[in-house]
């Protein structure tokens, strides 16, 4: 494939995509998302290749091999489009039995969604409870791409965006549009992403950088991997576009070595992107250049700090540095470097797009847009989920995600993982959005919902996620280092049973100076499941020290 | 042959310290651990000083400075799926395998290592061999999987 030189070859290029396919052609989606392929999907997709060859049906059924699809609790996916038929659990076995129902424009009923009460049958997407509640601008596409082949992108009108940025906007214009959506940061701050790059433009040093955190290592969080997996394109032109406005050369990319199929994919998509021309030297004839290079984490939380993380990609220990000068303007190599969570980029396209007041018109007062969560835990359907901000957390845990699990009733939900909080049920009708939650004391960070039952043992909770805290610590600072570590001795203590009854106000005083003195966010928010925890489930704390031990200290 | 590959992993960095931890993320994918010898030639080829390959080796997880197993076992051990379970399939793994987590067995069959959140957590517990991830996974079902690792 010949570089694109201009937009007018980029458009000339897709109309040729659409004229050489047929939209009404059938074609079958098999999910091959992180679930689906640890339930053997491949076998499914393998079982869909040699049946098409069998009866001859090159050219009259499609079939794509794809990223997460969302449903993930009732893997392995498959979707047949043009009508977005969706079949669940789906064996190979099943397959002559899709192929043959899809050649006569029928359906397989035996796989379709059937209600666990009622038994009624939901056949099309937009029918089945998980998705008919969803809003689903990002992930939507993933059913549509073959993440390995930049076509698809382009047939789905992808790098339209990059085309208006670079032919009919200015740098400036770009910015602007960004700040007046109020795109907030996905990563966990929700920080505005547009004040972020003006910083860094209007930092004075000449090289600049952009990067794309994918690092994701918040526990129960799987959504920026299914986005990047199944649609690195996506991420790839948001990045680009954010370049444009910022005025940076060079691109980073850093993500995760430990999920094979997200390597594979994104190698795949920047070398396709370079070799059409949406990245690398004078990108769609514009004159402006910007490289991009990936960098892998290899295996530890911190490297997902922001600072820690450029200290990555320099090539040394990701140990944080002290923020009062910010990465914005001194970050990799000491030059500014605006860095965004991967679902922050990959809603930048749709804002170039569709403009500014179309993403503000969806999501709440103070957070726009809609937002991915990782919907799992002690919940029925557990999965990839993306709703309009605002969106209530029954609607997610219970319209969506089907109540909990085995019957049972909720106890808690938390967000954010090892740093964020837990609130109890009777809080179920606040709304997802930044500041509410964050008020509440659960933070969305980067969107793991985690959906608790009345078993959950909330001491073991808090213990685990410190457990989990303190061997992630890069040890740099002593608060962080020393202040986590006596913090878990307490609650170990408390959950075998020797807990005394001074332990709360020793742990209330380590919390304060843990979250105070620490250098970066995750000694500063290492105590905030167990804030939460003091707010909302105190007297179980108590409880648990007054009769030393007892009940529920074996699960979870 | 390894050493080979080894060398080149080595030269195609040659006079680039920034690529430090490329070159060893490369290394150990293929020999899955990381000699003194060849950490020595890394800080030579790429003129880092040695202490700082130390340093890097021993901050990251996923660099071992003793040798692994044919095999590497991951129970993941992340939220959800200790929700579901993932501390009992751990006691299972280790009873059948004889090892803690981090550790090696003296034949090299098996290496046992938490993984904190490998991302399928809608099929956990789940247990990862050499990457092949076995979701919705029970105590009496690992036997079974070991089995098919020699």
């Amino acid at each position: 494939m010949p570089k694109l030189e201009s937009v007018a070859a980029l458009e000339s290029l897709r109309s040729d995509i659409l004229a050489r396919r047929d939209a009404t052609r059938p074609c079958i989606a098999v999910c091959a998302g992180a679930a689906c392929d640890g339930l053997d999907s491949i076998t499914v997709a393998t079982a869909f290749k040699s049946e098409i060859a069998k009866q001859g049906l090159e050219g009259k059924v499609d079939l794509r091999v794809t990223g997460c699809h969302g449903y993930c609790e009732k893997g392995p996916n498959v979707v047949v489009g043009p009508k977005d038929v969706c079949y669940f659990e789906v064996t190979p076995e099943d397959v002559p039995g899709i192929v043959s129902a899809t050649l006569k424009g029928e359906v397989f009923e035996e796989r379709v969604y059937k209600d666990p009460q009622t038994g009624a049958k939901a056949v099309h997407m937009d029918e089945v409870p998980f998705y008919k509640h969803q809003t689903r601008l990002l992930i939507g596409d993933n059913p549509k791409i073959d993440p390995m082949k930049i076509e698809d992108y382009i047939a789905i009108d992808g790098y339209a965006a990059l085309a208006k940025a670079l032919s009919t906007m200015t740098p400036d214009e770009v910015l602007n549009e960004v700040k007046k959506a109020n795109l907030r940061g996905r990563g966990g701050g929700g920080f505005p992403a547009g004040s972020k790059w003006e910083t860094t433009k209007n930092a004075p040093e000449k090289t600049k950088y952009v990067i794309v955190n994918g690092h994701e290592g918040e526990s129960a969080a799987f959504m920026d991997r299914a986005m990047l997996t199944g649609n690195p394109h996506k991420v790839i032109e948001g990045l680009i576009i954010g370049a444009y406005a910022i005025g940076a050369q060079q691109g980073f990319i850093y993500t995760r070595h430990d999920a094979p199929r997200l390597v594979e994919h994104l190698k795949a998509a920047m070398a396709q992107a370079e070799e059409y021309g949406f990245m690398g030297e004078n990108i769609l004839g514009s004159g402006f250049s910007c490289n991009v290079e990936l960098h892998f984490d290899v295996g530890i939380f911190v490297s997902g700090e922001s600072s820690g993380l450029m200290r990555s990609i320099e090539g040394n220990a990701p140990e944080p540095r002290p923020k009062y000068i910010r990465t914005s303007v001194s970050g990799i190599w000491d030059k500014p470097s605006n860095l965004n969570n991967v679902e922050t980029w990959a809603n930048v396209p749709q804002i170039i797009t569709r403009g500014a007041d179309w993403f503000t018109s969806i999501g709440s007062e103070r957070s726009k847009g809609t937002k991915l969560v990782s919907l799992s835990g002690n919940v029925v359907n557990s999965g990839i989920v993306e709703v309009p901000m605002g969106t209530p957390l029954r609607t997610l845990i219970f319209d969506i995600g089907g109540g909990v699990r085995d019957g049972k009733s909720l106890k808690a939900i938390h967000f954010g993982g090892a740093m964020g909080g837990s609130i109890p049920a009777d809080q179920i009708d606040a709304k997802l959005d930044f500041d509410e939650m964050s008020k509440l004391g659960a933070p969305i960070g980067a969107g793991g919902l985690l959906v608790m039952d009345e078993d959950t043992d909330m001491v073991e909770v808090a213990r685990y996620l410190l457990d989990f805290l303190v061997k992630e610590s890069c040890g740099k600072c002593v608060p962080c280092r020393e202040g986590m570590y006596q913090m878990l001795k307490i609650l170990t203590n408390i959950t075998e049973g020797k807990g005394k009854t001074s332990d709360l106000d020793r742990l209330g005083d380590l919390m304060e100076v843990t979250s105070a003195a620490s250098l970066c966010a995750l000694g500063k928010t290492a105590s905030d499941p167990l804030k939460s925890m003091m707010r909302y489930f105190k007297d179980e704390y108590e409880t648990r020290i007054a009769t030393g031990g007892g009940a529920g200290s074996q699960a979870i | 042959m390894s050493e080979q590959k080894i060398d080149g992993i080595i030269e195609k960095y040659r006079g680039k310290p920034g690529a430090l931890i490329h070159a060893l993320t490369e290394i150990q994918h293929e020999l899955h651990w990381l000699p003194r010898e060849v950490m020595e030639k890394v800080a030579e080829a790429l003129e880092v000083p040695f202490s700082l390959v130390r340093q890097i080796v021993s901050f990251y997880k996923t660099f071992s400075l003793t040798p692994k197993g044919r095999h590497e076992v991951h129970v993941c051990t992340g939220m959800t799926c200790h929700l579901r379970g993932a501390a009992k399939l751990m006691a299972k793994v280790a009873e059948i395998t004889g090892l803690k987590p981090g550790e090696t067995d003296t034949d090299s069959r098996f290496t046992l290592e938490r993984g904190s959140c490998l991302g399928s957590c809608s099929i956990g517990p789940e247990l990862i061999v050499d990457g092949k991830h076995y979701g919705r996974m029970t105590p009496d079902k690992v036997e079974d999987v070991l089995k098919r690792y020699e």
